[in-house]
């Protein structure tokens, strides 16, 4: 073991780099001149002196500011590409997409997994690692630290005083001395130090609540960090889902048990007056939908109003944890009106309605007209020879129409696909059907919901930076004076803004009639 | 109220000009009459007061577009106008801290530029999209930008420092990239030039193209040297008659006004060469050379820490608008605090870097020099967030 005994007679820990009683530097290894490293007071922390075992070796990894910085460094170089192209959350069929779109440069980001950086198994591996580092480089710090500045002496080795980066000395008579140590402490004071005065030395500070600036911020991001992994750990923390919900409708929300009704759904424009001379496009002002929000009661299953109220973009509407966001607006076709026409008298024999989300099968007319539907495709596309739908919504609704009446001897068949024209196809029939007009309903896209760690996420965010505003916005001074034979040695130490320091000193010993020159020669 | 707007843009415009053009003076100038100390310190005097006469007009200017429209940081001319008074502001901040006359010989001139590529682009008062309507955009947006002013005049600094350090030793690696910087702050200078040139001259051509099966316009605002692909003359209005480009862009360029923007890209860099060559021609020496008298009095060790100074104040503020401030209205806009839009995704790296930079920092050895390549770093990233991310890349905040 290393004898780490200070002249002055205090003992300290091995890794100690400044007494912990006086000061003087103990480690010297022939920077005699250099002004003082004065991080952490000198102290010694575990990651320097415990280096043997394997959790010591992890420690001193995750305390070591050279790695969180590498990490950080790596991170954003990570977080870089992801940028290029939209991720994959924003397109629809990622494995066509990336190629399609950009060819064999789109191809290679998708393979790489840049397309979908950030949930990547490596980009969280960093974040877990700033996470931990945070935590251990914390606890190896705050706590030397706070014991080194609790338990100042206000005399200091001369030496310690002299290496400081601000220092001087001043020959002084005993006689002198003792008036001059009173002025000074009084204008430090005046200063809003709070000075501590022990014989011929006075230890002057201001502004210490500073130093836990960086590790409150520390604490927020871990708060953070620690909110964002809770909502994949616990369940029912999260929830992230779309629906849609025509105007009218009544649909169940997914993954939740509340029903919401879409009882209005509007979309406003802005004026000619408001837009900008000479625009000419329309501009939408406003998304809105008006909107019930139902619980079923378990016991008799009906449904029982909740919460009511309109979703606006920006304004998304509450109910305990459950929001609800305008995500989307469409215009949708919900019901086509159909013309039946006799060919042969050129009479039209009536019209009929088709609900597309819901068609009934028979239509009945006037005369004995009957129109049975065969086939309906709501999303209808060729599938080679055969026809299909794409999906359930009626995006292009298509029809096989069997009609009959008294006039026919056998019903006829009928194809109507929306925006076609199937003229060709029909020329033996009777009866034709056209299309009269359609109905349009609006759908709004909500995004539903929940996300329980918010409150620890923004809480986190906010002792972060009042964190980062008491670090950066006020500064730890101290200010040490000892008189020892003849001389009296001034020594001065901030955490920054050394050219508010020495000008304040320059101020300080002005004001005290002894006027001392800290800056060095510029303009 | 109109009138008032644009009244109050030409002054803070005119007001800022001539501050920086009173910097410059009070480090130059010879002051043989009066001497030296006392001319600069005149005209320094000079400098401070157009820069706050010019902050007040742009306080009216916002004032009065706030009053128009209800909003003022909506768009490409409002953000980058905005984060010009944002510069202003910390460079005054600064001023008064550290009486850094020198300094204003850089970051005036900074302010102008920007300022005067906000002008380029649509300055009417447009109507809010439904998902800018909240006045969380006003305190996002304010925050975030005065940050990123603060971390701007951390970048001057770092700037001067870098010229300073430089000095008359021409042989480091530090000179021959400090030279590099200073011909890419020339191209955007001739960005600003060209644009404005042709602007006045009306200069504008149209040519429809083929893209993905769909006919398209294509405007240029400036002569094209590089046309659309496949493009053909649709209308011209030129007083010069220079209607073809000399060559195509590649089929692959094809995203919205991809030609025309790699066209602005080139005349930028035509346009800072020209003014390179001709300064170079003019003075017969490298740019940072000319710059030089202005800085050698200064002491690198206090510009080092007025740089890390003007980060330490930016760096709490940008962490509050552009990430804390912007994640509240994200949840409240958008259903999600985070959502890896590029836009966001550049916020968060800014932030990373400077993180990095205050790390750095801890240890003694990247104080000085080496900070002071960050701080011109960190400013890099600023405009990559400002300018590329907005027209290059797209994303829900793309303005244009
Ligand atoms: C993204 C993550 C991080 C951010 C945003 C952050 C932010 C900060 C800030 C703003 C400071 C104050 C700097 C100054 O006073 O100049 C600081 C100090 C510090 N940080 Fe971090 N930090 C992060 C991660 C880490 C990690 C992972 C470590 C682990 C080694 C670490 C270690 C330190 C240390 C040792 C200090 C100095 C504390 C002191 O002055 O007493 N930081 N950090």
């Amino acid at each position: 073991m290393e004898n780490t005994k200070c002249e002055c007679g205090h003992n300290n820990p091995v890794g100690t780099a400044l007494c912990e009683y006086c000061g003087k530097p103990l480690d010297e290894g022939g920077q005699k001149n250099r002004p003082l490293e004065m991080r952490y007071e000198g102290k010694a922390r575990r990651s320097q002196t415990r280096t043997t075992s394997l959790v010591d070796r992890v420690w001193r990894f995750f305390s070591s500011v050279k790695v969180a910085v590498w990490l950080i460094v790596i991170t954003l170089l990570l977080a870089v590409p992801g940028t290029f192209l939209p991720q994959e959350n924003m397109v629809a069929r990622p494995e066509v997409f990336y190629a399609q779109e950009y060819g064999a440069f789109g191809d290679l980001y998708y393979r790489l997994g840049l397309s979908n950086v950030y949930e990547s198994p490596l980009f969280i591996a960093l974040l877990s690692m700033i996470g931990i580092s945070l935590v251990v480089c914390s606890l190896d710090r705050v706590i030397p630290l706070y014991k080194a500045l609790k338990n100042q002496q206000t005399t200091k080795n001369i030496q310690f005083i002299q290496r400081q980066r601000v220092s001087c000395s001043q020959p002084m008579t005993e006689a002198e001395k003792s008036v001059m140590l009173d002025r000074l402490a009084e204008k430090l004071s005046r200063k809003r130090y709070r000075v501590s005065r022990e014989g011929d030395s006075i230890l002057a500070e201001k502004g210490r609540f500073s130093r836990w600036g960086p590790y409150i911020n520390h604490i927020g991001l871990i708060l953070f960090l620690l909110g964002v992994l809770l909502r994949f750990l616990v369940p029912g923390w999260y929830l992230d889902e779309t629906v849609s919900i025509r105007e009218g409708e009544v649909k169940k929300l997914p993954g939740v048990d509340y029903y919401l009704k879409n009882e209005q759904a509007k979309v406003e424009f802005y004026d000619q007056d408001e837009m900008p001379e000479g625009s000419e496009q329309s501009m939408v002002k406003e998304w809105k939908t008006e909107a019930v929000l139902y619980e079923k009661d378990p016991q008799t299953d009906k449904l029982q109003k909740v919460n009511e109220g309109s979703i606006v973009v920006n304004h998304p509407m509450k109910y305990g944890d459950l929001l609800l966001y305008q995500a989307d607006f469409n215009t949708v076709t919900d019901a086509i009106v159909l013309d039946v026409k006799d060919k042969k008298t050129k009479e039209t024999v009536g019209n009929f309605k088709v609900d597309l989300n819901n068609p009934q099968e028979k239509y009945r007319l006037d005369n004995g007209v009957e129109i049975n539907i065969l086939n309906y495709f709501p999303d209808f596309v060729m599938e080679g020879n055969q026809p299909t739908t794409k999906s359930e919504n009626p995006n292009r609704p298509a029809f096989v129409f069997a009609v009959d009446s008294p006039k026919l001897d056998k019903p006829e068949r009928s194809w109507l696909i929306s925006g076609t024209d199937l003229d060709g196809i029909h020329q033996n029939n009777r009866y034709e059907i056209d299309l009269k007009n359609l109905e349009t309903v609006h759908v709004s896209g909500l995004m539903v919901r929940i996300d329980k760690s918010l409150p620890i996420i923004f809480i986190g965010a906010g002792i972060s930076v009042i964190g980062l505003a008491m670090g950066f916005f006020w500064y730890h001074r101290r200010v040490w004076l000892r008189w020892k034979e003849g001389t009296l040695y001034l020594g001065a130490h901030t955490n920054k803004n050394w050219f508010g320091l020495r000008r304040e000193l320059e101020q300080v010993t002005e004001e005290a009639d002894m006027p001392l020159q800290f800056t060095p020669q510029q303009k | 109220m109109e009138q008032l707007m644009q009244v109050s843009l030409g002054a803070m415009f005119f007001l800022y000009l001539l501050s920086a053009i009173a910097f410059v003076m009070a480090v130059t100038g010879k002051g043989s009459r009066v001497g030296k100390e006392v001319h600069t310190r005149r005209w320094g005097r000079r400098g401070i007061i157009l820069a706050l006469i010019g902050i007040i007009s742009n306080i009216i200017f916002i004032a009065s577009r706030l009053m128009i429209g209800g909003h003022f940081t909506s768009n490409m001319f409002e953000f980058t106008s905005f984060l010009a008074f944002a510069i202003a502001v910390a460079f005054v901040v600064i001023f008064f801290i550290y009486r850094a006359i020198s300094m204003g010989a850089f970051a005036m001139p900074l302010v102008v530029i920007l300022l005067a590529y906000a002008i380029n682009f649509p300055t009417e008062v447009e109507p809010l999209i439904p998902a800018l309507q909240s006045y969380w955009l006003h305190i996002h947006v304010t925050t975030a930008a005065l940050g990123e002013g603060a971390l701007s005049v951390g970048f001057v600094a770092g700037l001067v420092y870098l010229i300073r350090w430089v000095g008359e030793d021409h042989s480091t690696r530090t000179a021959a990239w400090l030279e590099v910087v200073m011909a890419v702050i020339l191209m955007f200078v001739g960005f600003v030039a060209a644009s404005f040139t042709f602007g006045a001259l009306d200069y504008q051509v149209t040519y429809k193209h083929v893209v993905d099966g769909q006919l398209m316009a294509q405007e240029y605002d400036m002569p094209p040297i590089a046309g659309p692909f496949d493009g053909e003359l649709l209308e011209s209005q030129t007083p010069f008659g220079w209607t073809q480009p000399f060559f195509e862009v590649p089929e692959w360029m094809k995203g919205e006004n991809a030609a025309s923007k790699f066209n602005s890209v080139l005349w930028s860099i035509i346009a800072g060469l020209i003014l390179y060559g001709l300064l170079r021609l003019l003075f017969r020496k490298r740019v940072y050379e000319m710059l030089y008298p202005v800085v050698r009095k200064m002491n690198l060790e206090n510009v080092d820490e007025v740089s890390y100074r003007a980060i330490a104040i930016g760096y709490p503020i940008f962490t509050l608008g552009a990430l804390v401030f912007a994640m509240i209205w994200a949840h409240e806009a958008w259903g999600r605090f985070w959502g890896w839009d590029p836009k966001e995704t550049w916020a968060l790296i800014t932030w990373l870097y400077y993180s990095a930079y205050l790390h750095f920092r801890l240890s003694r050895g990247w104080h000085g020099l080496k900070s002071a390549w960050m701080a011109v770093g960190g400013f890099l990233i600023i405009m990559i967030n400002l300018i590329v991310v907005n027209f290059v890349f797209a994303g829900l905040h793309s303005y244009a």
